[in-house]
C-alpha cells in the first residue's frame, strides 16, 4: 500500500551563496502511513514549519521528492497541491479571507482542488448544511452564518478553519502551530476540537507544536526535528509512555548539552 | 468677496448641473472598475489612464467607420479588457510588481491610442449618429432628457446587477479571496494569478466602456482623456464608502448598495466639481491638484484615525 505521504531526501536553503544562508532542510526522510497522526517538535529553525511548507508547495525544494497518496507533486504549484492538503496556519488571520462572511469561506474550500465556474458561489443547500456543521463546534456560530470572518475572534477563526480544511477531506491535514496564538484556554479547545476533527474523519496528520505535552498527548506518533532533519521518531505504545523529560533528554543530547530553549520550556 | 459673490449667477451653477450629473454616472462605470481593482483585488492599478482613453479611441474610430454604436461600446470594452490582460501578466507572469506593470501599460497605451486614432484627437460628428449618450440629449426635450437620464440610470443599475451575481459566483469569490488573502486562496486552491489577471481584465473593461460611452457623450476621443482618471475613481469609491457607509450596515445585498454607492460617489464628485469651478474658489487650471489634494486627504484619515485613536487611548 502507497504512503500518505512520502518525503524523500528533501533539503532546501533559504538565501544560498548570501550571508544569510540559511539550511533550512537537510535530507528529510519521512513516511507517514494512513491514519498517522503525527506531532513535530523541536527547537527553533529546527525546519518543522519549513517541512511543512514545503510539502504544501509554499515554494520548490532544491532537492529530494514529496509523494502525497503515492502521487509525486514535487513539482506542483501551491494552489494545484491544494486539493490533497487542508491546512491551518499559526497565524489565526492566514486561513481565512477575513472581509468574507463564514458561509462564503466554507464554501471556498469546500471548493478546494476543483475549478472555480460561473454557478453560484454558495448555494442554500450548503447553508443549511454549513450551518449543522458550526452547530458541532459549539460556538454558537450557527447564527452567525452571514458575519464576516474577521470579526470572529482567533480561536473561532482556527475552529472554522479546521471545519474548512474537512469539507474537502485531505489526504492529509497540516497542522502548522495551529494553537501557539490563543489562550491556553482556547488553546485547548481548538486542540480538542483537531483530535476531533481527525478521528472522525480519519484524517492523516502533521501537527507542529512547541508543548511537548500536547506532542505527547495528541497523535500516534511523535517527531524531534533538529537542524532540518528527523533525529527522534517514536510510535505506538512507546510514545505513549514517553514523558517531558525523556524529551528534553533527547533534545539536550542532540543539540550537544544546548538547552531547550525559553518557549519549550514553558510550555 | 463683495466683487467675488457680483460675479455668480445661480442661473450658470444650475445650467451646469445636469451635465455634471450625467458625467458622473457615466464616469461611475469607470469608478466601478476601480472599485474591483481597489478594494476588491487590493491592487493600485493606474493602467485606468490609459484603458479609458483606449476605450474612447476604439468607439470613436468605430463609429466614425460606420460601426453602430452599441457595438462600439462591446469593442471599447474589450479593448479595456485587452489593457488589463497586460497589465496582469506583466505582473504575474514576468513577475514585475503590480503598481510599475500598470504604468508600464498606461505609458505604452499613450502610443497605442495615438496609433488608433492616427493623431491625438478625433471627433464624431454628434448630428450624424445615432450616439447612446450624448451632450446634444442633455439640452434635448424632455422626452429626449427622460430617455437619457433614465437610460443611464437604468445601465449603471443594470451593471450593479451584473456585478453583484458576478461576485456571488464562485469565480467571483475566488476573486475576493485572492484580493482579500492569497496564503488563504492559495491554500484552498485558487490560481490567485489566473483570477488576478480576471480581475484586471474585468476592471478596465468597464474603464474601457466608460471611455467608449464618455466619447460619444463628448463627440469626441482624445489621447488625454483620461489623464487623472485613477484620481476620480479613487475619490469616487472613497466617498461612496464615507458618506453612505453608515446607511446600510449589517444588511443584505451590502455589496451591491457598496457599488451603487461608488457611482454616487461620482456623481457627487461631479457636482461638487461643478460648484467649487462655480464659485470660481479653484480656476479650472487648478482642478487636478484639488482633485488630487480631495483624495490625498480622504486616503489619510483611516492612517491618522489610527495614530490619534492610539494617543487617546494611551494617555
Amino acid at each position: 500500500m502507497a504512503y500518505a505521504l512520502e518525503l524523500k531526501n528533501v533539503h532546501k536553503t533559504f538565501n544560498p551563496g548570501t550571508i544569510n544562508e540559511k539550511v533550512a532542510l537537510n535530507g528529510l526522510d519521512l513516511n507517514l502511513n494512513e491514519g498517522d497522526f503525527v506531532t513535530i517538535i523541536g527547537g527553533n529553525g529546527a525546519g518543522k514549519s519549513t517541512a511543512l511548507n514545503a510539502i504544501a508547495g509554499v515554494w520548490g525544494i532544491d532537492e529530494g521528492s514529496i509523494i502525497i497518496g503515492g502521487q509525486d507533486v514535487t513539482s506542483l504549484p501551491e494552489h494545484k497541491r491544494a486539493r490533497f492538503l487542508g491546512r491551518v496556519f499559526q497565524d489565526p488571520m492566514t486561513g481565512t479571507a477575513a472581509t468574507m462572511s463564514i458561509d462564503e469561506n466554507m464554501a471556498i474550500a469546500a471548493r478546494r482542488g476543483k475549478s472555480r465556474t460561473l454557478k453560484w458561489g454558495v448555494t442554500k443547500a450548503e447553508r443549511e448544511k454549513y450551518k449543522e456543521q458550526l452547530k458541532t463546534l459549539d460556538l454558537g456560530l450557527e447564527d452567525r452564518l452571514t458575519t464576516k470572518v474577521g470579526l470572529l475572534s482567533g480561536g473561532q477563526r482556527q475552529a472554522v478553519t479546521l471545519l474548512m480544511a474537512s469539507l474537502q477531506k485531505p489526504e492529509l491535514l497540516l497542522l502548522d502551530e495551529h494553537t501557539a496564538a490563543l489562550d491556553p484556554k482556547t488553546a485547548a479547545k481548538v486542540l480538542a476540537l483537531s483530535d476531533k476533527i481527525i478521528e472522525e474523519n480519519h484524517l492523516t496528520a502533521m501537527m507542529v507544536t512547541h508543548n511537548m505535552k500536547d506532542a505527547i498527548a495528541h497523535g500516534n506518533r511523535l517527531i524531534m526535528m533538529h537542524e532540518g532533519k528527523i533525529i527522534y521518531d517514536i510510535s505506538g505504545e512507546e510514545k505513549k509512555k514517553l514523558k517531558v523529560s525523556d524529551l528534553l533528554a533527547k533534545f539536550e543530547e542532540a543539540s550537544g548539552g544546548e538547552f531547550a530553549n525559553d518557549r519549550m520550556m514553558l510550555s | 468677496m463683495v466683487l467675488l459673490s457680483f460675479s455668480l449667477s445661480p442661473m450658470s451653477l444650475l445650467r451646469a448641473l445636469p451635465g455634471s450629473f450625467a458625467q458622473g454616472l457615466i464616469w461611475g462605470v469607470m469608478a466601478l472598475g476601480v472599485y474591483i481593482t481597489f478594494r476588491l483585488l487590493d491592487f493600485a492599478d493606474l493602467t485606468v489612464d490609459g484603458s479609458l482613453a483606449t476605450g474612447g479611441a476604439v468607439a470613436v474610430m468605430l463609429i466614425r467607420a460606420g460601426v453602430d454604436p452599441i457595438l462600439s461600446l462591446l469593442a471599447a470594452f474589450a479593448a479595456g479588457m485587452t489593457a488589463g490582460l497586460i497589465t496582469g501578466m506583466l505582473h504575474t507572469a514576468l513577475g514585475i510588481p503590480g503598481i510599475l506593470s500598470s504604468i508600464l501599460t498606461q505609458i505604452s497605451l499613450y502610443s497605442i491610442n495615438l496609433n488608433i486614432m492616427g493623431k491625438s484627437n478625433q471627433s464624431l460628428n454628434q448630428d450624424k449618429y445615432r450616439l447612446v449618450v450624448s451632450l446634444r440629449y442633455v439640452s434635448g426635450d424632455a422626452l429626449m432628457k427622460a430617455k437619457f437620464y433614465g437610460g443611464l440610470i437604468l445601465g449603471c443599475l443594470l451593471l450593479v446587477v451584473i456585478l453583484y451575481c458576478y461576485f456571488g459566483t464562485e469565480q467571483g469569490s475566488a476573486i475576493r479571496a485572492t484580493g482579500c488573502n492569497k496564503s488563504m486562496a492559495k491554500a484552498q486552491g485558487i490560481n490567485t494569478n489566473f483570477h488576478t489577471v480576471l480581475a484586471l481584465m474585468l476592471s478596465n473593461g468597464l474603464v474601457g466602456l466608460c471611455g467608449g460611452l464618455f466619447a460619444q457623450y463628448n463627440g469626441a476621443a482624445d489621447v488625454n482623456m483620461g489623464r487623472g482618471a485613477i484620481v476620480y475613481g479613487l475619490a469616487a469609491v472613497i466617498i461612496g464608502e464615507v458618506l453612505f457607509s453608515k446607511l446600510y450596515t449589517g444588511k443584505h445585498f451590502t455589496f451591491a448598495y457598496t457599488m451603487i454607492a461608488v457611482i454616487g460617489g461620482m456623481v457627487i464628485y461631479y457636482l461638487i466639481t461643478a460648484f467649487v469651478l462655480w464659485l470660481k474658489i479653484v480656476p479650472s487650471d487648478d482642478l487636478k491638484l484639488f482633485s488630487a489634494i480631495v483624495v490625498a486627504f480622504f486616503l489619510s484619515i483611516p492612517y491618522l484615525k489610527e495614530k490619534y485613536g492610539k494617543k487617546r487611548r494611551t494617555a
